[in-house]
């Protein structure tokens, strides 16, 4: 077994779990678009066409689930701006620990006001 | 024939423009980009309206591409946002592809459905018709002219 190097980055802890959370949340999102693009297309066929599928959007599952893409969103570009940070800042990555945790919070507050609405929105 | 990767601590071996060096910056100004133009479109289009997403249809979106700046607003994160998807997913293929074939492909098809999807997108922002011939009225924004 290899001793655990000292002072990595990328392998263990919050630096490599925000990396894999990165990766998940940014393949998730790629995805959504290319559905997103396909969606907002209809409107070039015809208004109806649009409306039947957008209100697809509208449903509880639907809805539910778009609180899942908004949280993915705050966390892939709050810490996209963590990992610019790193890379370009001189005290980037002794802060990286930290950072983390205020692109986890700042991802928390903007969640937690958005969805309530959100939910009023598709339930109510 | 297996991917091959040069030894890191080797200068680069190939004249060539720095490709992906390019990516690299590429993806860090974007992303700050995107930050700000994704968060203004969720504000806009799911906060500020009355009755958020049950909000949404076709009139709505009339509503916004009258006005050039959302069209540059969407036009700009359209273009953005896909290019930064797929060079994030050839990053993808590239870290756990093991056959250079395979590899190939997929990058080749992520840079296909990349290019078709931003053509697309941009047909449709530009050659958007708000009140097209036809259509049932209630469907339609209140600004076109009774048919
Ligand atoms: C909201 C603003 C965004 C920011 C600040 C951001 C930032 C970043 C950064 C810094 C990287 C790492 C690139 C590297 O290591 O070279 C990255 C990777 C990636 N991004 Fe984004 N991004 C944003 C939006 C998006 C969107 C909208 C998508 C989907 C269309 C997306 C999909 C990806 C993918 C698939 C990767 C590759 C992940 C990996 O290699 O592990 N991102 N992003």
């Amino acid at each position: 077994m290899p001793t655990m190097p000292a002072g990595t980055l990328y392998r263990g802890k919050v630096g490599m779990w925000s990396w894999v959370l990165h990766r998940i949340t940014g393949v998730a999102i790629f995805f959504f678009l290319l559905v997103h693009v396909l969606d907002t297309a209809l409107v070039r066929v015809a208004p109806e066409a649009y409306n039947v599928v957008i209100a697809t959007y509208q449903t509880p599952l639907i809805g539910v689930s778009e609180l899942g893409l908004v949280a993915a969103i705050l966390y892939h570009g709050f810490n996209g701006i963590r990992i610019a940070l790193i890379d370009f800042w001189s005290k980037g990555a002794k802060y990286q620990n930290v950072m983390f945790w205020v692109v986890v919070g700042a991802a928390f507050v903007l969640f937690a006001a958005f969805a309530p609405r959100h939910l009023m929105h598709v339930f109510g | 024939m297996s991917v091959v990767i040069e030894t890191p601590n080797s200068p680069r071996s190939k004249k060539q423009a720095n490709w992906e060096k390019y990516g690299w910056i590429y993806m860090r100004v974007s992303g700050a980009a995107l930050v700000v133009l994704i968060l203004v479109h969720l504000i806009s289009n799911l906060v500020v309206p009355e009755g958020g997403i049950k909000a949404i249809n076709f009139a709505f979106v009339a509503g916004k591409w009258a006005d050039p700046f959302w069209q540059w607003w969407d036009l700009a994160m359209l273009w953005l946002a896909m290019i930064h998807g797929t060079n994030g997913m050839r990053t993808i293929v590239n870290d756990y592809t093991e056959r250079e074939g395979v590899r190939k492909t997929l990058v080749f098809t992520l840079w296909g459905v990349c290019a078709a999807l931003v053509t697309l997108g941009t047909l449709v922002i530009f050659t958007f018709d708000p009140c097209p011939i036809g259509a049932s009225l209630e469907a339609l924004p209140s600004f076109c002219p009774a048919q």
